[in-house]
């Protein structure tokens, strides 16, 4: 409470507060998109043999793949021949101190909040920071190795654990998945990677901040994690870029596997620049996200707080395929201005008496649209399985669209699936009752707002909620009156 | 320290209050009675800034200041508080975070120091103890599943938090049983002082042996169309309002 008011407080300015540029040296490759990009991409990683095969095979299959066209969501023609698909801060981001690093860089980590010095580190977490492609920094690895957790950047892993990348990448996401995982299998250059051994707790948040930093760069950036039996582990992710007026291209590909009695509980939010006003630059953000609960009793929850991003393509996925397992997909999306955002979430039970939970709560205003798209599929074995989804909207004005795609399909008669939605405009007499008690507009839009996402905003971890909320509020502000 | 001269309201073109004049002075307090639809919340509403109603013409000085040209929230920490007649329910908002806002913000424009949150604990349970007002329904979101009589002691309990100069309670009487009438009652009484007027919009005259009135205004069809003393609540009770309507007209 106190922290909520500190927040309402803190805020007073609207506009988008990560939108500097850091003039680092970096290092970026032509623009452009052929099988040569590939290999040089992969040669400068000096990845293992598979790994260019990896690549190759999803790129020769998404040259015949077509751009998907079916959402709710007007996306300008992508040239991608004029986008350079590698940059890196020239340092080589191998660091024995932080004194060693670029004081740009650490500039630009602060001005992210992000915890990267010693007493924030103190306060347990461990980030793995990826700046435009490259992963630049994994505190705490040490720390995490004593557990036998395995927490480092894409690249490291590939070096270091090659025979865990090559069990686990494209498992949840096959290459040919879709378009954008496609593209991002055949060029993506860092990420992170995760890995919690049996019976493992893992004793802190594990957090990634992804940071768009170069022009005409896209940013395509892989994560993988996976959870041996009886482990546990809280993974968060950050986001922000610079304000451009030209649109950045950003597809990532995150893919999650628990095995016996796992547990993986993963956390976004999302503030990639959204675009001014008008509507001019922001990010394509077409993410693919999916997690499998591979064994037993395990359990995969996705919760997102997405508010920035022009264009938001996202539907954080669950297999079950192990008996009893559950997947849990809570998401606030708020799109403003000519904010465009089409996610949801797809649950599919293979598994019997498995059980997934879906809570979306939309926010739209300015000029926005804002679709949910979901998808329960109930196999004809996974007898006793569960669904209940709910999904509401929350308009702030008469210009801006909700709207609601449900596909619903029950393979067998033991299963119960339950959707409900609604769809309410934010009160006038609400704000007004507000106002009345000396609360301004933006202050009782936040307010209301915070208290229409609480049920998801409940579910982040702490410091990651108290984030949250913030942003709800700035990029609401300006958007009533 | 409010002066309403000759003002006209207008809701969706149809005019509603049609040169409404009113004194209020410090230390008074006023009634506004009169049959349904006369125009009494809209005359509450306009006070306390309500957007949707157009103001043809006339003014309204509060403190000497136009009043009209005040944003709501500006008015409220100026010390205009309005119970309203029908409390909203904001869903997810805890009681408590409002109330704290509420009374920052208030406090904020006085220049006064922001309240922590331990602070602002100790304050409310000494303003719940006023008006009887129990933790059950300060843990829960604003107005949620209120019940209706739990939604007029939610107004008056925040007026004691907020401390105005002028309070107008628009039909806080309605929906309270008897003990909780007399409760509210001895709260907004508790409150007054020579500083702060109150302005009570009520049906009943019940409520005036409660918070006696110094005048008493007949608001009918979006005029002020008789003023006395507190008697005229008794004639009101006894009378009806038929024989006003006859006077005007109708
Ligand atoms: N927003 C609005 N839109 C249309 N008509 C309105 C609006 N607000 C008030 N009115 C109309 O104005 C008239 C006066 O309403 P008002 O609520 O002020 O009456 P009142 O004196 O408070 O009545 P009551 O005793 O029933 O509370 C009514 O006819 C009402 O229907
Ligand atoms: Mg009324």
């Amino acid at each position: 409470m106190e922290e909520q008011d500190q927040i309402l407080n803190d805020v007073t300015q609207g506009d988008y507060k990560y939108g500097f540029v850091t003039d680092i040296e970096t290092d970026i490759i032509e623009k452009g998109l052929n099988e040569n990009v590939i290999r040089t991409i992969s040669e400068k990683k000096n990845e293992p043999d598979f790994m260019l095969d990896f690549r190759l095979n999803a790129f020769r299959k998404w040259q015949k793949m077509k751009m998907p066209n079916w959402a709710y969501l007007k996306i300008p023609p992508i040239d991608f021949q004029e986008i350079s698909y590698y940059a890196a801060p020239t340092q080589k981001p191998k660091y024995e101190s932080m004194d060693e690093v670029d004081p740009e860089l650490i500039d630009t980590f602060n001005k992210l909040g992000i915890p990267l010095e010693e007493q924030k580190l103190l306060a347990g977490v461990a980030v793995d920071v990826v700046m435009d492609s490259v992963s630049v920094k994994t505190t705490f690895k040490e720390a995490l190795a004593e557990k036998g957790i395995i927490f480092c950047s894409f690249s490291d892993a590939v070096q270091d654990h090659p025979d865990l990348i090559k069990k686990y990448l494209g498992q949840a996401v096959p290459v040919a998945d879709n378009y954008f995982a496609a593209l991002n299998s055949a060029v993506f250059s860092d990420g992170s990677f995760c890995y919690i051994p049996k019976g493992v707790r893992c004793p802190m948040e594990l957090s990634t901040y992804f940071r768009i930093n170069a022009a005409n760069t896209g940013q395509f950036e892989r994560t993988l994690i996976v959870a041996d039996d009886d482990s546990y582990v809280s993974y968060l992710e950050g986001c922000t870029a610079p304000m451009r007026d030209e649109n950045q291209l950003h597809a990532a590909v995150v893919e999650i596997i628990t095995h016996d009695r796992a547990e993986v509980k993963y956390s976004t939010v999302q503030n990639w620049y959204p675009g001014n006003k008008e509507g001019i630059g922001g990010i394509y953000n077409f993410v693919t996200k999916r997690g499998i609960c591979r064994g037993v009793s395990s359990k995969i929850s996705w919760t997102q707080v997405e508010t920035g991003s022009a264009i938001t393509w996202k539907y954080p996925s669950c297999v079950l395929i192990g008996d009893n397992s559950i997947g849990e997909f809570n998401s606030v999306a708020v799109t403003n201005n000519y904010q465009q955002a089409d996610t949801g979430s797809k649950m599919i039970h293979i598994g019997k008496n498995t059980k997934s939970t879906i809570i979306s709560k939309g926010i739209s205003a300015g000029k926005s649209d804002n679709s949910y798209r979901g998808l329960v599929k109930v196999m004809p074995n996974a007898k006793n399985s569960r669904n209940f989804s709910q999904c509401d909207s929350l308009l702030l004005n008469d210009t801006c669209g909700a709207h609601t795609f449900p596909y619903i399909e029950v393979g067998n008669k033991s299963s119960i699936v339950e959707h409900e939605a609604t769809t309410s405009k934010i009160g006038e007499d609400q704000i007004f009752y507000c106002n009345q008690r000396g609360i301004d507009t933006e202050k009782a839009i936040g307010m209301i707002v915070n208290g229409y996402a609480k049920e998801v905003l409940n579910k982040l971890p702490m410091e990651f909620a108290v984030e949250a909320q913030k942003l709800l509020q700035i990029s609401l502000e300006g958007s009533v009156g | 320290m409010l002066s309403i001269k000759n003002l006209y309201v207008s809701v969706e073109g149809k005019e509603i209050l049609k040169g409404i004049n009113l004194e209020v002075k410090p230390g008074e307090v006023h009634a506004i009675m009169g049959p349904n639809g006369s125009g009494k919340s809209t005359l509450a509403n306009v006070l306390a800034g309500k957007e949707e109603y157009e103001i043809t013409s006339g003014e309204v000085t509060y403190f000497n200041e136009d009043l009209l040209e005040k944003a709501p929230e500006k008015r409220a920490k100026e010390g205009i508080f309005l119970s309203f007649q029908y409390p909203v329910e904001i869903p997810g908002v805890p009681m408590v975070n409002f109330l704290k806002t509420a009374v920052n913000e208030h406090r904020k424009n006085k220049g006064e120091k922001e309240l922590k949150a331990g602070e602002f604990l100790k304050l409310m349970r000494e303003k719940m103890d006023l008006v009887e007002m129990h933790t059950q329904l300060t843990n829960r979101s604003v107005n949620e599943g209120f019940s209706g009589g739990e939604k007029k002691k939610n107004e008056i309990f925040q007026m004691a938090l907020l401390e105005p100069k002028l309070a107008i309670l628009d039909e806080t009487d309605s929906g309270l049983d008897i003990d909780a009438l007399k409760t509210v009652a001895h709260g907004v009484n508790a409150l007054k002082t020579s500083e702060n007027a109150t302005i009570v919009v009520t049906h009943y005259q019940r409520l005036l042996d409660y918070i006696v009135p110094d005048f008493v205004h007949v608001l009918y069809n979006g005029k002020i169309v008789k003023s006395a003393g507190k008697e005229l609540a008794f004639e009101l009770e006894e009378k009806g309002y038929d024989w006003i309507k006859k006077e005007n007209g109708n």
